[in-house]
């Protein structure tokens, strides 16, 4: 079987199971993960309960997966948490989960895979960070410096891993109507958006669209890039 | 520690005496009557997200300099209205003592 192999980080909802389905229409293998059960299945997704930021469990999940498929083409790391508060507001202990989920995790994500991956001397990284960095949100600190870290893992992994022909992205978006920014008051979206040059909240298929650009067999010369949506 | 009521007053006291404090130095616009039923952030309370920053950093250090204990009152459900401990000046109160208690 010759089917693609892709591992999403974070498909229990919001984004990453739009991706999850929108790989599997393409007909990929698709591989998904997020800490609390997945309400649904589709034909071709084998789901894990693993929280991308513990390491013992991601390794199992990557054992699992070489048994399964022997291989692995492309990893998706989607899985992201924030918080809105802010610094004075913001007790460490969120501050340490959201550097452990979107920093740690994508590390730990990226690594396992590009062992994987070298096997075969081909493979596909797409991280995901946020408008959030380059617009330098106040009320985010934590989260912005995560999504940063993100940006810089982009940049050195490419490089560590360009020699196994794996290459390393980003996509940054700007708002989009998931779990994630439901608690965000209505007036600091429209402030965000009003800074955009394009004025308008995202959507799954903006997002699918730029992941798809770097996943392309034909983007093997674009590495370590972050693609910002919206014109920010 | 003495009996809970007393502390609990105590830390209502001294709440409002900072909301008053703000007031005068940075002319905070508060309500005239302030008890612990007084809201303080989202829905229908009195001050901004800066305010709020400002009047907590202040209740951390007047908690210190009143009981000598360093307690920090920052929450992860700050600006989720439902469960926030800032919502009124009780349940910054409560939420301020739960803190001391467990320091
Ligand atoms: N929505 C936006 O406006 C926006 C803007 C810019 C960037 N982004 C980025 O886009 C990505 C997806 O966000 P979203 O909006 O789809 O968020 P979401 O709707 O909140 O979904 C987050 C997903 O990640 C999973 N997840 C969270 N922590 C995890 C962990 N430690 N281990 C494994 N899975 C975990 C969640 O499932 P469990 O809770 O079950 O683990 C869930 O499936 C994130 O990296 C986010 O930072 C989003």
């Amino acid at each position: 079987m010759d089917a693609p192999v892709t591992l999403i980080t974070g498909t229990r909802i919001g984004i990453g199971r739009h991706l999850a389905e929108h790989y599997l229409r393409l007909g990929h293998r698709v591989v998904g993960c997020s800490r609390a059960p997945v309400d649904w299945t589709r034909e071709g997704y084998n789901h894990y309960g693993t929280d991308v930021a513990d390491e013992k469990g991601v390794k199992a999940m990557f054992s699992a997966i070489r048994r399964s498929y022997g291989r692995l083409d492309h990893l998706i790391n989607n899985a992201g948490i924030a918080s809105m508060n802010h610094s004075l507001l913001t007790p460490v202990s969120t501050v340490s989960a959201i550097l452990a989920t979107n920093a740690v995790g994508t590390f730990l994500l990226s690594r396992e895979a590009a062992k994987l991956m070298k096997r075969k001397g081909y493979g596909r990284i797409v991280n995901f960070s946020s408008v959030a960095v380059p617009l330098k949100l106040a009320g985010e600190a934590a989260y912005v410096a995560s999504k940063s870290a993100v940006v810089a893992l982009t940049h050195v992994l490419a490089r560590e891993f360009a020699e196994f022909g794996i290459t390393v992205n980003c996509v940054g978006p700007g708002p989009l109507a998931t779990n994630l920014i439901r608690s965000v008051p209505k007036q600091t979206i429209d402030r965000l958006l009003s800074l955009q040059a394009i004025p308008r909240m995202g959507t799954f298929d903006d997002v699918a669209n730029t992941v798809d650009f770097f996943l392309r067999p034909e983007s093997g010369f674009i590495t370590g890039q972050t693609i910002y949506l919206g014109g920010v | 520690m003495p009996h809970h009521d007393d502390d609990m007053r105590q830390v209502v006291d001294l709440i409002i005496d900072n909301v008053n404090q703000l007031k005068n130095t940075q002319g905070l616009k508060a309500p005239a009557q302030l008890d612990s039923a007084t809201a303080l952030f989202g829905g229908d309370g009195f001050l901004d997200s800066m305010a709020l920053v400002t009047l907590v950093v202040a209740v951390e250090q007047a908690i210190e300099e009143k009981f000598g204990t360093n307690v920090s009152l920052a929450d992860p459900g700050a600006m989720s209205q439902e469960h926030s401990p800032y919502r009124t000046i009780g349940a910054l109160a409560d939420y301020a003592l739960r803190r001391l208690r467990a320091a």
